[in-house]
C-alpha cells in the first residue's frame, strides 16, 4: 500500500527541513482522529497557502500567539458536543511557545486543558528570517543577536521551557528530538494515553537559519544530544526521567563545527559554553 | 418568559444562557464583569456546558474562534481595554466567518485610563467585519442576544451586542426575559456545514496570497451588506413571536416622520433624546429622533429615507476619529449624500466620552442648535 501520510507531500518546506518529519511522526502516533491547531510559523506557511493544504486532518490556524487558547476552545466544544475521543494537537514553533504565546500557554496549562502541545524547536523565529527567540541558545548569531564589535551573538541562555511547563504540574512534559525518532514516537504515544495538558518540545534543526548543509539536520540533532546541549527527558506526573545519558559526552565544539550561527565563537567562548554545559550535567548527577 | 427587575448585565447573561451556547470564554473587565460572573454562576450550577476562564481577552476571543470552528455556539464578553487587547483575533473571527456573539459593555479607551462608558472600544473595530448592534436599554440588549445569534449563524458573520457601560450594564430595570423553550422556537440549533471534523477534514484559517486575499475581504464586505436585510427579518420574526420590535431592526424613527429637524444617535442616550423630543413636541416643535441600532452593516438607504426632506440633522456620538470627522457623523453624512435635491444641514456633536454625563437638558440644547440649520462641530 502506498504511504499516505496525514501531512502530505507537496508542502513547501526547505530541502532537508526536519519539521515536516516531526509533524508526520506525531500524526502517526495520534492517527486521523485529531484536530490540529497551528501557530503562525514556518509550519503554517509551508502547509496552508489557500486554496491548498498539506493537512489530511482537520486543521485550524488563526494567529501567532493564540494556539493554546484556540485549542482550549476546540477541546471544550468537542466535549460539549459529547465527543470524548478526538485528540486536540497544537503544532507551534519555539517563538510562539517560548515568547509571544507564553501567557496563553501558561493559561492553558493552569487549566490543564486536554491538549497535546508539540513545539518544534528550531531555536529562532525562522519564518521571519532568523530572529532570536527565548529558545535561541547562548552564543548563537541571529539577525537580532548579530555579531558586532561590542555584542557577539545571543548573550542570554535558552529558557528551560520543559521545566517551566512541568512546574505547572501538568501530567506530562518532555523534550525530544528529530534525531531520536523512536524516542519521539514513544513519547507521543505515551502522551496519547494521558488526559490533560501534555507538552513535548522537539529539537528540530533549521537548514538556512543555522547555516548548515541540507543533509545534516539529523546529524546535528544527534550531536546536540551527544554533546549534552540538548537533553532527552520527561516529567511524568512530575517525576523526572532522563531518557538518554550520553557518556562520555562529546565536546560541544563538535556540535558547533560547521554551523554558521556559531562560526564567530572564539576558543574562550566555546570553553565557557563547555563549562556551562558541564555545570548543568553535574546538577543532573 | 420571566419578568423581573434586574441589573442589565444579569438580564443579558440570562438571555445568553437561554440561547444555550456550548462554550463561554471570558475575562473580567469593568463594566461588563457582571456578565462574565453571571455566566460563571450558570456554569457552576450546570446550566452552561463549558466556561473557559482565560488568562486574557485575546485568549477569550481565540477560544471562541476554536470552539466556533469546532461547530459550537460560543459567547464572550468584554469592554474597553479588553476589547482593544482582542483586536487581532476580532479580525480573525470575521475573516474566518465564525458566528461568535460578543457582549460589549462599552467603555472608554486609555490613556488616560477610564472605566466609564463611551463607544470607542467597539466603534474603533467597525472595519473588522463584525455586525454591530447598539442597544437603548436592558430590554433591548437582552432581546438582541437571540437576534444576534440568529443573524450571525445565518450569515456566518460574528456579531456584537453593544450596551453602554454602566448606563445599561449596571442599570436596574424591569425586563421580560424569554425562556429557553421560547428561544428554541426562534433560534434553530447551530449546525454549521464547515467545521473541524475528523470524518471530513478541512483546513480553516489558511493564509492567502495576493492572488486571493482581497477576494476574501470583498466577499466579507458584500455578505455584511447583505446581512442588513437579515437583521430586519430577525427583528420582524422576533416581534412576531415576542411582541417587541426595535424600529425596523436597523433604525428606529421616533417622531421624525414629519419633523423638520432631527437628532441622530445610538444607544442609551436615545432614552434622554426621546424625553427631549417629547418636551419639544409638547411645545409644537417639529423635532424628531432617529436612532441607529445597526451600526455595521450601516443602513445607509434606510437612514437616507428617514432623513429625506429634513431641514437639519445633528449627530451625537460617544466616539471619535481624531483628526477626522467623527465616525457616526461620517456615516450619516454618506447617507445624506444619497439624497437628491435639498439636503439637510448636518452637525456633529461628540460627547459623553469616558462617562461624561449627557442629560436631557444637553440633548435639548443640541436640538435647539440643530434647529438653527447651521453646520456645527461641537464637543458636549
Ligand atoms: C503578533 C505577531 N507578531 C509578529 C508576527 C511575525 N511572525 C510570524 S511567524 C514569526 C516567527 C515564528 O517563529 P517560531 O514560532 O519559532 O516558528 P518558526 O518560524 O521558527 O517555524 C513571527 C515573528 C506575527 N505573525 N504576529
Ligand atoms: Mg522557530
Amino acid at each position: 500500500m502506498a504511504y499516505e501520510p496525514l501531512f502530505s507531500a507537496g508542502h513547501t518546506a526547505c530541502a532537508g527541513c526536519p519539521m515536516p518529519t516531526v509533524i508526520r511522526q506525531v500524526l502517526e502516533a495520534t492517527g486521523p482522529d485529531v484536530v490540529v491547531v497551528n501557530a503562525t510559523s514556518c509550519s503554517e506557511i509551508i502547509s496552508s497557502a489557500y486554496p491548498r493544504s498539506a493537512w489530511r486532518v482537520p486543521y485550524v490556524h488563526s494567529l501567532f500567539e493564540n494556539p493554546p487558547a484556540v485549542a482550549s476552545g476546540v477541546v471544550r466544544a468537542l466535549r460539549a458536543q459529547g465527543n470524548g475521543h478526538t485528540t486536540v494537537l497544537v503544532v507551534a514553533g519555539d517563538g510562539s511557545t517560548y515568547d509571544i504565546g507564553f501567557g496563553a500557554l501558561s493559561g492553558m496549562l493552569e487549566r490543564n486543558e486536554d491538549v497535546l502541545y508539540v513545539c518544534y524547536d528550531n531555536e529562532a523565529y525562522m519564518n521571519t528570517g532568523v530572529q532570536r527567540s527565548g529558545a535561541t541558545p547562548y552564543g548563537a548569531r541571529t539577525t537580532t543577536s548579530p555579531v558586532g564589535r561590542v555584542h557577539r551573538g545571543k548573550e542570554l541562555s535558552k529558557k528551560p521551557i520543559v521545566e517551566i511547563v512541568a512546574a505547572h504540574r501538568v501530567p506530562y512534559a518532555a523534550s525530544a528530538s528529530i534525531g531520536h525518532p523512536q524516542d519521539l514516537a514513544a513519547k507521543v504515544k505515551k502522551a496519547m494515553g494521558i488526559r490533560g495538558s501534555r507538552f513535548i518540545d522537539v529539537f528540530s534543526p533549521c537548514i538556512p537559519g543555522w547555516g548548515i548543509p541540507s543533509d545534516s539536520a539529523i546529524r546535528y540533532a544527534k550531536l546536540a544530544v551527544e554533546t549534552g546541549l540538548w537533553r532527552l527527558s520527561e516529567y511524568e506526573h512530575g517525576e523526572f526521567k532522563l531518557n538518554v545519558k550520553p557518556s562520555p559526552r562529546k565536546p560541544v565544539k563538535e556540535y558547533f563545527a560547521g554551523q554558521a550561527r556559531f562560526r564567530h565563537l572564539k576558543d574562550e567562548d566555546v570553553a565557557k559554553i563547555q563549562a556551562m554545559t558541564d555545570e548543568e550535567w553535574k546538577k543532573l548527577g | 418568559m420571566a419578568r423581573k427587575t434586574v441589573e442589565g448585565s444579569f438580564a443579558v447573561a440570562e438571555a445568553v444562557r437561554n440561547c444555550e451556547p456550548d462554550v463561554a470564554a471570558c475575562y473580567p473587565i469593568t463594566p461588563s464583569t457582571h456578565v462574565a460572573e453571571e455566566l460563571a454562576n450558570y456554569y457552576a450550577d450546570g446550566e452552561l456546558k463549558e466556561y473557559i476562564t482565560t488568562e486574557s481577552e485575546l485568549s477569550s476571543m481565540s477560544a471562541c474562534i476554536g470552539a466556533s470552528a469546532a461547530g459550537s455556539r460560543t459567547v464572550t464578553v468584554t469592554s474597553g481595554q479588553g476589547f482593544a487587547l482582542m483586536h487581532e483575533a476580532v479580525y480573525c473571527a470575521a475573516g474566518m466567518r465564525l458566528p461568535i456573539v460578543m457582549i460589549v459593555g462599552n467603555r472608554a479607551l486609555s490613556a488616560p485610563l477610564n472605566i466609564w462608558g463611551d463607544w470607542q472600544d467597539a466603534v474603533t473595530e467597525r472595519d473588522s467585519g463584525w455586525i454591530q448592534f447598539y442597544c437603548e436599554n436592558s430590554q433591548e440588549a437582552l432581546d438582541t442576544v437571540p437576534q444576534a445569534y440568529k443573524v450571525a449563524e445565518a450569515t456566518l458573520l460574528p456579531a456584537m451586542v453593544c450596551m453602554d457601560g454602566f448606563y445599561i450594564t449596571h442599570a436596574v430595570e424591569p425586563v421580560e426575559i424569554p425562556g429557553k423553550e421560547e428561544i428554541r422556537k426562534y433560534l434553530p440549533p447551530f449546525n454549521p456545514k464547515v467545521r473541524l471534523d475528523p470524518d471530513n477534514p478541512v483546513s480553516m484559517g489558511e493564509y492567502a496570497l495576493p492572488s486571493h486575499y482581497q477576494q476574501f475581504r470583498q466577499d466579507l464586505h458584500e455578505d455584511l451588506l447583505a446581512a442588513e436585510k437579515i437583521v430586519r427579518d430577525a427583528n420582524g420574526g422576533y416581534a412576531a413571536q415576542f411582541g417587541r420590535s426595535y424600529g425596523d431592526g436597523t433604525i428606529e424613527e421616533y417622531k421624525s416622520g414629519d419633523a423638520d429637524y432631527v437628532f441622530v444617535s445610538m444607544g442609551s442616550i436615545c432614552g434622554n433624546a426621546k424625553e427631549a423630543v417629547d418636551a419639544l413636541r409638547a411645545k409644537g416643535e417639529k423635532a424628531g429622533l432617529v436612532r441607529i441600532r445597526l451600526f455595521r452593516p450601516f443602513p445607509y438607504d434606510a437612514l437616507a429615507k428617514a432623513l429625506s426632506g429634513k431641514k437639519s440633522v445633528g449627530v451625537f456620538e460617544k466616539s471619535y476619529d481624531l483628526g477626522a470627522l467623527a465616525p457616526l457623523c461620517s456615516d450619516v453624512s454618506a447617507s445624506i449624500a444619497l439624497l437628491k435635491g435639498d439636503r439637510p444641514a448636518l452637525s456633529s456633536f461628540i460627547g459623553g466620552l469616558g462617562g461624561k454625563d449627557v442629560t436631557v437638558a444637553h440633548v435639548s440644547e443640541m436640538l435647539a442648535k440643530i434647529k438653527q440649520g447651521k453646520t456645527l462641530t461641537e464637543w458636549i
